[in-house]
Formats: structure tokens, sequence, C-alpha cells
């Protein structure tokens, strides 16, 4: 299963890193090592073995439906980069861009 | 293209829907924090470390929005699941804090349920099935036309709990759609989960469309519609793309799987840019959150505790209350104005009155307003009151619409205002045998015609009186004096 | 080393022999007389000398409680990645370099609660990813035993601080060793709770599944008295549990007579320097004559630990670093349109081991490749637990272990990933099945402190500390020799 340089580049744009030629380079390397290391586990027999989902098996405690909320002791235009009329101001993207263009 | 070219083309080309509907569910605060889901904040107030996202911040359940799925899901006929899991959908966008939406992937809450969307005509039934009802939360909102060359982010909306409903692709036509989707939001309005408003957008539908040739028992590649904010938008979406993709089927081509974005005021769909194959969500368990456990016993007793369903309270309205088949239609339409009925009836103990009453004043009131039942000043028991005024003679129904609306101005109740304007009726002899006094002697040849058996005068003697009491005299008792004065 | 221990701090505190101000004061001259700062040790991120000297008096209040607060005038050294109003929580990263969290970690609020004051933020691996606190965006932490060498990682500057002596306890994170191996490196005590004991509310996420809020003290004492402080059910932490939290310190009164120890053979592979292996044995002596029963055992999946960290700790990783995406906080680089800012923010503003695991981490939950890999490393890990829990319900009440294959390394001895890697090979398994596990000093190899690794069953931190407690008073000297 070893890691080409599309491979690298089509996870690089999934997870939205900008990657040098030369980093990317590199990465198909370390991630073919890494990952040799991995192949490891493929000799395991692990059938009918559940796959860890979750942990604490006592299931998922809830919250009741009332506030306040955990307050913030600095509002947003204290740590975020682009703010105005108390909107997150981003690049613009055009109307019906999608995740896969953003 | 218009309708009849859709009609021509389904004798050859069936067409073939399945449908995702999104609805928000109506609790005070957010899926997995304690912010609230208020509509209409200013951007970015209804905000805090966790729905910004925060480092650090983690989620925690909302009790209410599981109640909430759960009644939703067996309402739809679903199964709930003992155990759901709560997994990612890693994608970036700007309105997506995290990263990831938090979502239900192979786990989800509730599956195979089924819906009942009209009858064949040999009467049997039309069903849709259920695929799927699992729990989410919502993004925020992307603002692209307010500053140039930037756009704004509100995250107001951000992790509000969302349920999405997914059906097989069971629909035949644009028509079953539109059907499928009418039942499910009365279906969700009397479950009382979302206030399921497309317009406001706490209801969403995407669909997803194919064609084939009549016979083939093979689905045709489907595309996804997008981008409709009305049912009858979903409807001639769908039309227009199953035209398209029979255009192109027609001429041996092949349909490409793509994302369609229906453009209302064009009334075309067009290919989005999205590039089919980059998705790719990587979803995984949510590791922020155990698996939702929930116990049989707890599903019975939300089953048990369902509210009443729309096609049950149809079969009630018709054996408890004697109502017909339109009345019934009119008055469960929408489950508050139904609750609002019913509470008239049983206060009044006149449901045939009621009926009258609510689907006639009543609703041309709200409708001349615009104002919701839930607001209407006029309470149930109030209506009750002036309709058992009026059963027991009190006021005329003359009156009764006058008073009616008064109550509608004042709030104020209707033996208040009846006694106020001076419109309760009467029934003493003394005072109506002096009106027909006065009415003999101003009219002595009508009267005496009347004597001599020309009985369409009692009209008219009647109405005189009428008018002398200003609309106070009770006209039953004024006829039987009438008949004893002049023997008839 | 100058520090007093917890339990005099705060009865020294009450009783008013000693101010506050003056336990601050002289952690403050700590920091100088060991040359802590940028260009020495590198032990902090961030400090406000003006800052803590204003604020040591904010546990004035608890001083006329009748009963001491338990860390009552005690300064914590706090992990970066840890939130705090004061002071910036960078996680050792350009992304969020300067970011001040509006919000506090739970874990925070229970110290000052307790009395404590937080004091400063300690350096460590960007995100927590690294093993010898070289990999921070703002330089390396070099160990006070040997400054030429590393303290160990991820949370290298806060096992520094304890030992160099300014603080008697810090806060650290665990993922895959995190305390244990720097605490190991640094010749102190490092515990890593069981999962869901700590909340993890306001730590920023590495890896949700294995994350943990670890102690670092000067000894097993200044450890369980803050453990004890930090730990308990918080509505915050959906995965924090909901049970009682036993004053861990009073495990120094309970005998280990009777109880049995189990050597797990993996642990001790042929390959083992025989230094280490026999510092251990020198160990497993001293508890054999407290009482103890020493027996062998054996933990099958245990070499496969690795492979299944580092496919689950990147895909999660992958998954929770996606919010630094320069929209809300943090680092903003710009590039062409949305998608242009995304990738100049988040290459400039992660290191290069970070990257590495993003891509790794994505790789394995993209199509195509998560059976083979994320869902199998799932599947595994469900083995290894299953190891523990066979060998805890045979009668074994802790194991012992080595905390790690060698002593700390020479800054810069190690440049391949999987070579660091390894050094988290005895640690990561406690991570992967939950269990708690601690590192505390037995004794120096070349004049190096070498860590023993007690590990018990889940929520047995109060068993593990009677063992921790008992071996630490057994070895005596002997620890540092």
């Amino acid at each position: 299963m070893a890691v080409t340089i599309d491979d690298v580049r089509h996870v690089a744009a999934l997870a939205r890193l900008g990657l040098s030629d030369e980093r990317a380079a590199a990465l198909v390397q370390e991630m073919n090592t890494i990952l040799a290391h991995m192949d490891a586990l493929s000799a395991v027999d692990t059938a009918g073995v559940d796959a860890v989902a979750g942990v604490g098996a006592g299931g998922l405690p809830v919250r009741s439906d009332k506030g306040p909320p955990i307050p913030l002791a600095r509002g947003l235009d204290a740590f975020a980069p682009s703010t105005r009329d108390g909107f997150l101001l981003v690049p613009r993207l055009s109307t019906h861009d999608t995740a896969e263009d953003a | 293209m218009t309708a009849p070219d859709v009609e021509s083309l389904q004798r050859d080309w069936e067409m073939v829907v399945g449908l995702e509907v999104h609805v928000q569910l109506k609790t005070r605060t957010k899926a997995f924090c304690a912010c609230s889901t208020e509509y209409g904040a200013p951007p970015n107030t209804n905000v805090c470390p966790v729905c910004l996202a925060l480092p650090g911040a983690l989620p925690v359940l909302n009790a209410q929005a599981v109640v909430l799925a759960t009644r939703a899901a067996l309402a739809l006929g679903c199964t709930v699941h003992p155990q759901s899991v709560f997994a990612r959908k890693n994608y970036f966008y700007p309105d997506l804090p995290k990263g990831y939406q938090i979502s239900q992937f192979d786990r989800p809450l509730a599956t195979g349920g089924k819906v009942e969307i009209g009858r064949h005509e040999n009467g049997s039934p039309i069903c849709v099935g259920v695929t799927r009802v699992h729990m989410e939360e919502d993004a925020g909102k992307s603002v692209h036309d307010r500053y140039p060359g930037a756009t704004a982010i509100d995250l107001n909306r951000a992790g509000v709990p969302l349920i999405e409903i997914v059906s097989e692709p069971d629909m035949r036509s644009a028509r079953e759609a539109g059907a499928y989707l009418r039942v499910l939001k009365q279906i969700l309005e009397y479950m009382r989960v979302s206030d399921v408003s497309m317009e406001e957008g706490s209801l969403r539908v995407d669909a997803n469309v194919s064609a084939r040739r009549r016979g083939e028992t093979k689905l045709g590649t489907k595309t996804e519609v997008k981008n409709m904010n009305s049912f009858s938008g979903v409807e001639r979406a769908l039309e227009m793309e199953y035209v398209r993709q029979v255009g192109v089927l027609v001429q041996g081509g092949r349909v490409e799987q793509q994302t369609m974005l229906w453009d209302g005021a064009a009334g075309q769909v067009r290919p989005s840019r999205t590039k089919e194959g980059s998705h790719d969500y990587r979803y995984f368990p949510e590791p922020d959150l155990p698996p939702l456990l929930l116990e049989q016993e707890w599903i019975d007793r939300v089953c048990k505790e369902l509210p009443e369903l729309p096609a049950a309270r149809r079969a009630r309205f018709a054996s408890e209350y004697s109502l017909g088949e339109y009345d019934v239609e009119v008055l469960t339409a929408d489950p508050q104005l139904a609750d609002y009925y019913e509470s008239v009836a049983r206060a009044s103990n006149d449901p045939k009155a009621s009926a009258n009453w609510v689907m006639g004043e009543v609703q041309a009131q709200l409708k001349a307003s615009g104002q919701d039942i839930a607001a209407f000043r006029v309470r149930p028991h109030d209506l009750a009151e002036l309709l058992n005024l009026v059963r027991d003679g009190v006021v005329s129904h003359t009156a009764a619409k006058q008073i009616f609306s008064r109550m509608v101005a004042t709030g104020d109740t209707p033996a208040q205002i009846a006694e106020r304007e001076g419109l309760v009726q009467v029934n003493d002899d003394s005072q109506l045998a002096g009106w027909l006094d006065e009415v003999v002697a101003e009219m002595p040849k009508e009267a005496e015609r009347f004597r001599n058996g020309e009985r369409k005068l009692q009209g008219v003697l009647v109405g005189a009186v009428m008018k002398k009491s200003k609309g106070r005299a009770d006209p039953r008792r004024l006829n039987q004096l009438l008949a004893e004065r002049f023997g008839t | 080393m100058s520090t007093s221990s917890i339990s005099d701090l705060r009865a020294h505190t009450h009783t008013g022999t000693v101010g506050v101000h003056d336990t601050v004061a002289g952690a403050l001259e700590r920091v100088k007389a060991v040359k802590a700062g940028r260009d020495g040790l590198n032990i902090f991120v961030s400090l406000d000398e003006k800052h803590l000297r204003t604020h040591a008096d904010a546990c004035g209040p608890l001083l006329s409680h009748a009963e001491p607060s338990s860390l009552l005038g005690v300064p914590v050294a706090i992990k970066d990645n840890i939130a705090t109003l004061h002071h910036p929580t960078t996680c050792g990263s350009r992304i969020l370099e300067g970011y001040r969290s509006p919000y506090e970690a739970t874990v925070v609020r229970r110290l000052r609660e307790a009395g404590a004051v937080p004091f400063g933020k300690t350096n460590m691996d960007e995100f927590a990813m690294g093993s010898s606190t070289e990999h921070s965006a703002y330089g390396p932490t070099r160990n006070p035993l040997a400054p030429d060498r590393v303290p160990g990682g991820s949370s290298g500057g806060s096992a520094a601080a304890v030992a160099a002596g300014i603080v008697p306890a810090a806060l650290g994170s665990e993922t895959g060793g995190s305390v244990r191996q720097p605490a190991a490196f640094c010749g102190i005590v490092g515990v890593k709770p069981t999962y869901g004991r700590v909340s993890r509310f306001g730590l920023v996420a590495f890896a949700s599944s294995l994350d943990q809020v670890g102690v670092f003290g000067a000894t097993v004492d200044d450890a369980a008295r803050t453990m004890h402080v930090i730990a308990g059910r918080d509505p915050l932490d959906s995965t924090s549990a909901d049970l009682p939290v036993p004053e861990y310190h009073r495990a120094s009164e309970r005998s280990i007579r009777g109880l049995v120890v189990g050597r797990p053979k993996e642990y001790f592979p042929e390959s083992l320097d025989p230094r280490i292996r026999a510092r251990c044995d020198a160990s497993f002596e001293k508890l054999r004559e407290n009482g103890a029963e020493i027996r062998d055992v054996s933990l099958p999946h245990t070499e496969l630990a690795i492979p299944v960290y580092y496919i689950v700790a990147p895909a999660e990783a992958s998954s929770n670093l996606a919010r630094f995406d320069g929209v809300r906080y943090g680092l903003r680089v710009q590039g062409d349109g949305l998608r242009g800012m995304y990738e100049a923010t988040r290459s400039g503003g992660f290191g290069a081991e970070v990257t590495r695991r993003i891509m790794i981490g994505t790789y394995v939950l993209s199509a195509g490749y998560y059976d083979a890999y994320y869902r199998k490393a799932q599947q595994v890990r469900t083995l290894i637990t299953g190891d523990f829990a066979k060998v805890f319900a045979s009668g074994v009440d802790v194991l012992f272990t080595p905390t790690t294959p060698t002593p700390a390394f020479p800054i810069g001895a190690i440049s391949d990933p999987y070579e660091m890697y390894l050094s988290d090979i005895f640690t990561a398994t406690a991570n992967l099945a939950g269990v708690p596990a601690m590192s505390q000093p037995i004794g120096r190899v070349d004049g190096l402190p070498i860590g023993g690794q007690f590990i018990a069953p889940h929520f047995g931190e109060d068993t593990m500390f009677s063992f921790a407690y008992a071996l630490e008073r057994a070895l005596g000297a002997e620890a540092w020799s």
C-alpha cells in the first residue's frame, strides 16, 4: 500500500495544508516509512473483534435543556483575526461555493 | 417545459425520487452547548467556547434533543435503537467551526420507518419508506453579499440540533414527493418537535432523483438537487430535473452523477461546481461522546406518550364529533387549530356549532390579521361561552357576531360585552308585548292581513319588532307571542 | 532542589509562617537561579512575573478557613495546552501565538479553588506531538539535570519546572506517555490517571480518546495531593467518570503486604538496557521485602501498541486540528481566496511534526483506507485493552515496568520520526487501554535518572499510589543513585 505523490497531494488538499513540491516529495518518503511499520497490524486476526468506539462504557451523559452558556471572558473582537458589525469575516466565497471549493 | 410534457414523458419514463429532509428541533438551547437557539439575534451573540470551537472546548448532549428526535422517529414508524453512535463528518467550511460536523453515520438513532402519503384509486395506501432518522448539529450562516470581497460568518445557528430524515427512493412523481413532504411536515408539527418552516430554514430538503424506462427494475444514475426553498419549489425542481435527465437518456446519453442547484427565480436547475468524488468526509466515531444508550423502557414510554398522530386525530374527530370529511380535514390541518377546536367543542358541548364558528369566524379573523392561532385573543372557553349564550337564547346569532368582533378587539368575555353593549336578548313577555302593541298600532293593515291568514306577513311584523328592539328581541318567543295574539 | 513539599507549604501558609507572596517570590527567584528563561532551560512559554506578584493574594480569603485548603499557597506550573484566562495558551505552536483563552480549563479552576497559584505556562512539543520538547515553535526545553539532553516530552517544560525545583507540582497532559516519559527523564514523579478520571474540558485536544491531564510532583505525595484536587466528574466533559475520588495521599498509610505485582515479560525484552533491567530488579526486590508477591505475566499484544497508537492518535488529531483555520482565532495568513487563506495559515502555522501527523491521520481515515488502518487499529486496541483486563482479573493488583527503554537522550540525537515514536513503547499501552499509570525515579544510569512505572486497573489510582509510596520509602536515596 505505497503512498504516491498524488496521494500526498490529495491528502494535503483534504487537510487544507499548502505544501511546497520539496516538502510533498519528502512526505511521500516519510509516510511510506511510517506506514510500513503499521503493516504489522494486517497480520493480526481481528475477526469478530469490536472496534473501540468511544471510551466510557457507561454511555453518554446528557444535560438539561437550559442555560446559561459557558461565559466568554473576552468577546470575539479580542481574539478573532477579522470582524465587522459582529460578523466574522473571511475572504469572499461565491453564493454556492461548497466545502470542496472552499 | 410545462406540466403536460412531464405527463407524456411519464408514460415511458419513470421518475424515482428519494428525499433527505433536515429538520431543526425546537429546543431552548443548542445540541451540544447551553447557548440559546433563539432566531434572529444579533450576529455571534448566541455563542460560547463550545460552538465557537475554541481550543479545548467539549460537547455535551442536550437531553431534550434526544427526546424530540426519538419522538419524531417513532412517529415516522422507525425502530429507535438502544445504542447509537455519534460520528464526525470532516470538511472545511468557514461556517463549520470545528472543521467537522457532529452527526451519526453507521449507527443512527433510528431506522426502518414508513409514512402513508395517500391512497391509490383502488384504495390501497401509497407508502414511502423512511430509511433512517439521525441526529446532528446545524452549521452557522454565511452571508455572501453584505461586504465587498468578504463573506460574513454568523455562528448563532451553529450547533442548533437537527434531525435528518432519509427516505427510500419510493416516490414516483413530483406530486408524490410534495405529498410526502406535506405529510411529514404535519406529523412533525403534531409531534411538536419543530417549527417546520421552510421559509425560516427550520425544514430543508435535498432530493435525489433519477429516471428509468418503464418496466426497468434497476435504478438509473441519480443526481442530487439542492437549494429549494418551498414545497412547490421542490416539485418544480424535480420536474425540471426529470425532464432534463429524460432528455439526455432519450438521445442515448448518460446521466452524470452530480449535484444540481435549483434556481427558483429562473425556474431552472443547473449543475453545481462541486466535483463529484471529491467528497471524502472521513467519518469516524466522535471520541468526545460515548455511545448514546437508550433503555428500551424509556423508548417505550416516549412511544406511549407520543402526541396523537394526524391520522388518529382525523379518525377521532369524525367519530367523536360526528364531523364530515371536509370539516375534519380543515380542522386537523394544523394541530394548534385542532387543539383550539377541540377545547371549544368540549367546553360548549356543541361540536357542530364549534366547527362552524372555528372554520368560519375564527379562521376568517386569523386570515385577515395574519395571526397565529396560538396568539389569538379569543380563548376557546370564551368562544364556548359565546356559543352557549346563543344556544340559551341570551343573545341572538346576529348579536353573537357583533360580540365576537368585540372579543377579538378587546379580549373581554362575551357576557361582559353583551351586557355593556346592550346585546342581551329580550325575552321578557311584557317588554315584547309592548313592542308588538306599538307595531300593530303602526301597521294596522298588515296586522289585519296576517290575522286573516296571510302568513308571509309574519316576517314583516317580526322584522319591525326586531328593528324597534335594536335586534335584542328573542325571535323565538316573539313568534310564540305573535301566534298567541293572532290565534294562528 | 529547594522547593518545599506541598504538605509543608500548605501547613506553613495556613499558620502564617510563610506568606503566599514569599512563596511566589521564592519560585520566581528559583526561575532566575536555574536560568529557566528563553536562553537557558527554556522552561516557560509565558510567565507574567508582575501578574503573579500582584495575584499572589488571590488565595487570601482561603487563609481564614479552619482547615487549610488542599493546595493552599502552592505554585503549580501549567502545560501550555491547558486553557488559562490570563496567560496565553499556545500549545507550543505558531498558529496560536499570543492567543489568550476567554475561558478557563476545569483543572485550572479546581487548582485555584484549592488555593494553588497557577504559575506560568510551560513549554511543550507542538500540540503535544513529540517525546522530547524539541518540537516547540518556541525552541527546545533543556533537561535541568543534564542541560545538553532533552527533558522528554511532550510535557517537557512542566517536568523541568518541577525537576529544577521551581514548583513542587505541575500539570502536564498525556496521550501516549507525555507525562510519564519526561518524569522518568527528569527524575521526578509523573501520573497519568484513568481515562475519564480528570476533566479534559480546557485541555486542547490532540487525540481525544487517549488524552488525559496528568500531574508531576517532586515526590509521590506532591503528585497524589495535586491529582486529588483535579480529579472527579465534570459535567462539561462527557467522557469524565461519575465516581467518587479517594484522598490519594491517604494511600501512604496503606501497606502493600499480600498484594500482587505483575512483571509483564513484554516490557523486559532481551534488548532492554541491562542497567535499566537491574534498576527494575532492585525495585522488585524492595516491593517483595515490603510483602508484595511478584508474578510473571504476559500482555501478548504489547508490541502492536506503537502501530495502533500512531494510527489512532494522528487520525483523531487530523480532525481535532481542523479548527485551526484562521477564521475565529489564532494565526491568519492571507492567500488566494478562502482556500488559499486556509492553506497558507495551516502550513505557515503548523510545524513539521504536526504536519506529518495530520497527513498520516487524514490518510488513514480517507476513503479506501479506513478499514485497513483506522478500523483495524481500533480492533487491535480492543485486544490490547483485553490483555490488561485479563491480567488484572487474574488477581494481579498492579504491573511494574521500566517507563522508557533509555534515559534522556541528547538534544538533536534522534531525527528519524519513527525512532522517536519508539520512545513511547512502554507507555502508550496504558493510554490505549485507558488504565492509570505512573512513573517514579528508581535510580540512575550514567548519572541520568531512570523511571519505574506502575500500571493499575481502571480507577485503581488509590492502589497504584500505595505501591508508589511504599517503593519511594523503600528506595530512599537509592532512587537518586
